[in-house]
């Protein structure tokens, strides 16, 4: 660890949910005014280690002292009183409630029959210049952007007078301009004696903010060291425990046209544009990646393309033939397969077992029922053979799909779709949230998929997935869709400019926009 | 026109805003419940709850302002297991609250049942007074029908005040609003989500108990079985026609009473071959139609029906 005064020391901290050990005897150390960034695969234990460090859990064993202080931390207004922050992956924050709010919440007694709303201003304004995080403090949280709503994140944590400030995964909903300006706030946070405890598995990122490295793994410390000491390559290895490969695209001529979208628009029940004169074509032996900050037009293309909902407008062919009748059961039959966005509420049934999940789009086909009966055999026998073959670990075909981590569950709707060979996969999202090596395994399946001749809508928000696995890239941006570029051909700032908006023709008025 | 001079007469106004009363209290309280997150459908039999337990403590001796304080507290009591359920324990709250109504109001009766054995007329009591204002309630019509009622019907106009103003403009009103949108939000602000939503359902209970009590103690002056009637599900709905706002929930309660008291007198005027029940039906087709047009935009609070677990993954 670097030279500097200590001002978070964690020791011997262990955590278990029943038989599963979240964090095994962790210590580490972080001095004052540095970036310390805490990596690791999902389910390596990082939120649970930060969350003791918060107070939501306790610790069941080991301690944890702040600048110089024991911290029992049994609730967060411990932790808070002690000069700890914490910018939560999901934001704590009430939509319906203003900005300043937001922020004064928890700050007076409750004894208190009226509240100091010109002080808490005044310190709210002298904070927000100290740290350049411009922010209108009567707007309501629900019409701020996603980057405005962690900046009011951060003020909340800076009001209570944070000296220590936990940041978890700031950057997953962030685009990378929104992210520069984040990683700005951050050293100049540093820079006037804040620590900083910073947690990602973008590695990118951590290489250009950190001081020092912790990396975790199945809940235990298994490396850390000062940034000097660190290359991508090493870091990734002590993540995943080996050193592992990207996936190869293997050049390809692509082939026929699987899905034709021209000059595709919908509108919903009010009348606002969702997705405006779309046209796209997807061939045979081709990913396309489409990036785009969630929320400009994304799900509905997805849903039109599930025959969920019907364009106003426009011609949609799958393998040249016109749809006319939008079907969820008839894109199936027409060899679409979707990896859905929101794998718990639209790609799996929680409570269903791994082998009803697996014959979820199949099950009346003769295979698995006859009259209407279901070949209980034949469903096991099915589910055993994709457990095998996609690797769906800890599941047995009665498991119950809720009890899987995120990428099992992924890969049993990869193992359900892919078994189809569908002409056309439509991924959205499809590893968001899942670490390196679930991520990986998805992106082979579908370069598996792509070498059969099947052709590949990826939608997605992390850019150096669809920079490695995409063979053109289109963007999206509030229902408008950009021309496909050659992924040789466009960088990353290039894409993160587009997503803003830059390009696009502004929209024509209020309502055409759509920010979900 | 017989219609149109009955909203010329005092005794319209005053009652519309005597049958308003139970109506105010029982819709701030359950407004309070749910603006901290929790539906509580314990209301009905809270009411009969508080309707009873006043009756009583009056009928054995005790004050009117003391059987206040007693529905109150038996309000809280309900509030609680109501809470225990509901927000420690996460579960379902309609299943919850349907069984604190049928709970509460089988043990009030079971209990006036059991104190009374053999009662066939209802005992009567000495309710509330009218309480005119000096002054005020000389002023024709509206200061005659404002100024001339319970005092309990004082207490229901102040405690919408009173409600409106913890809501907006204290740091335990802000808690509350918080945590009905997001109580992870509160959470890491370092208060106490279970405590709070807790004091919330029970300070709410209390008031819909009070509200019973207005029955008994005030309107009347004895406890018959079935007396609220439904009217702690009216209040339910007055909650999302008043969006979740205190000043709303007085106006819609002044407004369904007014409707209630306008099909009292159209009933006992017309000589008409309309069915009375058709004017009993009134009010409540007039609190559907409201519904509809009101809820659309109603923006109820985000995390209302969403049990909080603490430190679970």
């Amino acid at each position: 660890m670097s030279q500097a005064e200590t001002v978070l020391r964690v020791e011997q901290i262990t955590k278990k949910f029943g038989d599963l050990v979240a964090n095994d005897a962790i210590s580490f150390s972080l001095g004052k005014g540095k970036v310390l960034s805490l990596l690791g695969e999902n389910g390596a234990g990082k939120t649970t280690l930060m969350n003791i460090i918060f107070g939501h859990y306790t610790a069941d064993g080991g301690h944890i002292e702040v600048f110089g202080k024991q911290l029992d931390a049994r609730s967060p207004a411990e932790a808070i009183g002690l000069g700890v922050g914490m910018v939560h992956q999901h934001f704590t924050l009430g939509d319906n409630l203003t900005v300043l709010e937001n922020i004064i919440l928890g700050t007076e007694s409750f004894r208190s029959h009226r509240q100091d709303i010109k002080g808490a201003l005044a310190k709210l304004d002298q904070l927000s210049e100290e740290f350049g995080l411009a922010i209108n403090p009567n707007a309501l949280v629900k019409d701020l952007t996603v980057g405005e709503k962690q900046r009011v994140e951060i003020l909340k944590a800076l009001f209570r007078g944070a000296r220590i400030l936990i940041l978890d995964e700031p950057t997953a909903v962030l685009t990378p301009q929104e992210s520069e300006q984040l990683f700005d706030t951050l050293r100049d946070m540093v820079s006037r004696g804040l620590s900083v405890i910073f947690i990602s598995h973008k590695l990118n990122e951590v290489m250009s903010i950190a001081d020092d490295i912790a990396v975790l793994r199945h809940g235990k410390l298994v490396a850390a060291f000062p940034i000097e000491d660190a290359s991508k390559e090493l870091i990734a290895e002590k993540m995943v425990g080996e050193a592992i490969d990207p996936p190869k695209r293997e050049p390809l001529a692509i082939g026929a046209t699987v899905l034709g979208l021209s000059d595709i628009s919908v509108q919903d029940e009010e009348g606002v544009s969702l997705l405006k004169n779309v046209s796209l074509d997807v061939h045979r032996h081709e990913i396309i990646g489409m990036a785009g900050v969630s929320g400009n037009g994304q799900k509905p293309l997805s849903d039109l393309i599930s025959g969920t909902l019907s364009p106003q407008n426009g011609t949609f062919t799958l393998a040249g033939e016109k749809i006319e009748k939008f079907d969820p059961h008839l894109m199936v039959e027409k060899g679409v397969g979707r990896v859905p966005e929101d794998r718990h509420h639209e790609g799996v049934v929680g409570d269903f077992s791994v082998e009803e999940n697996l014959v979820l789009e199949n099950y009346r086909s003769p295979q698995f029922s006859t009259r209407g009966w279901l070949k209980a055999s034949a469903i096991k026998e099915h589910a055993n053979k994709l457990i095998r073959m996609f690797d769906i670990r800890g599941a047995a075909p009665e498991t119950t799909v809720r009890g899987l981590s995120g990428g099992n569950m992924q890969k049993v709707i990869l193992a359900r779709i892919l078994e189809n060979e569908p002409d056309l996969i439509l991924a959205n999202q499809p590893t968001r949230g899942l670490d390196v090596g679930a991520a990986t395994f998805v992106h082979e399946q579908l370069l598996k998929a792509r070498s059969r001749g099947a052709g590949i809508l990826l939608i997605s928000e992390d850019l150096e997935e669809l920079m490695a696995v995409s063979d053109r890239i289109v963007v999206m941006y509030h229902g408008q869709l950009s021309n496909p570029m050659q992924v040789e051909d466009v960088s990353v700032q290039q894409l993160g400019l587009l997503m803003s908006g830059e390009g696009f023709a502004s929209p024509e008025s209020e309502e055409s926009a759509h920010v979900a | 026109m017989e219609f149109f001079e009955m909203f010329l007469a005092v005794g319209f106004w005053s009652a519309t805003i005597r049958m308003a009363t139970p109506l105010i209290f029982g819709t701030l309280g359950e407004l309070i419940c749910e603006r901290a997150g929790i539906l509580n459908l314990g209301i009905e039999g809270i009411m009969t709850t508080g309707a009873m337990v006043a009756w009583m403590w009056v009928y054995q001796g005790g004050g009117l302002w003391e059987a206040v304080f007693v529905a109150a507290f038996f309000g809280m009591l309900f509030g609680y297991l109501h809470s225990i359920f509901s927000v420690y324990m996460g579960l379902s709250q309609h299943v919850t609250g349907i069984g604190i109504t049928l709970l509460s109001t089988s043990l009030s009766y079971y209990a006036f049942r059991m104190l009374l054995p053999g009662v066939t007329t209802p005992p009567k009591i000495t309710p509330f007074e009218e309480w005119p204002v000096p002054l005020l309630s000389d002023i024709p019509v509206i200061g005659e029908a404002l100024f001339n009622q319970s005092p309990l019907t004082y207490v229901a106009f102040l405690s919408v005040l009173a409600v409106a103003y913890i809501l907006y403009r204290t740091p335990l009103g802000l808690a509350v609003r918080m945590v009905g949108e997001n109580p992870m939000a509160v959470e890491v602000q370092g208060i106490d989500v279970y405590k709070l939503r807790t004091g919330a359902v029970m300070v709410g209970s209390a008031f819909m108990a009070v509200g019973g009590a207005f029955f008994t103690i005030s309107v009347f002056d004895a406890f018959y079985f079935d007396m609220i009637n439904g009217r702690g599900w009216i209040c339910v709905a007055l909650v999302i026609f008043a969006s979740w706002k205190p000043s709303k929930a007085l106006f819609g309660a002044l407004l369904f009473a007014a409707f209630d008291a306008i099909q009292i007198r159209v009933q006992q005027a017309s000589v008409s071959f309309i069915p009375y029940q058709f004017y009993l039906m009134m009010p409540y087709i007039f609190s559907i139609l409201a519904l509809i047009i009101m809820s659309r935009k109603a923006a109820y609070p985000k995390a209302l029906l969403v049990p909080f677990r603490r430190g679970q993954r």
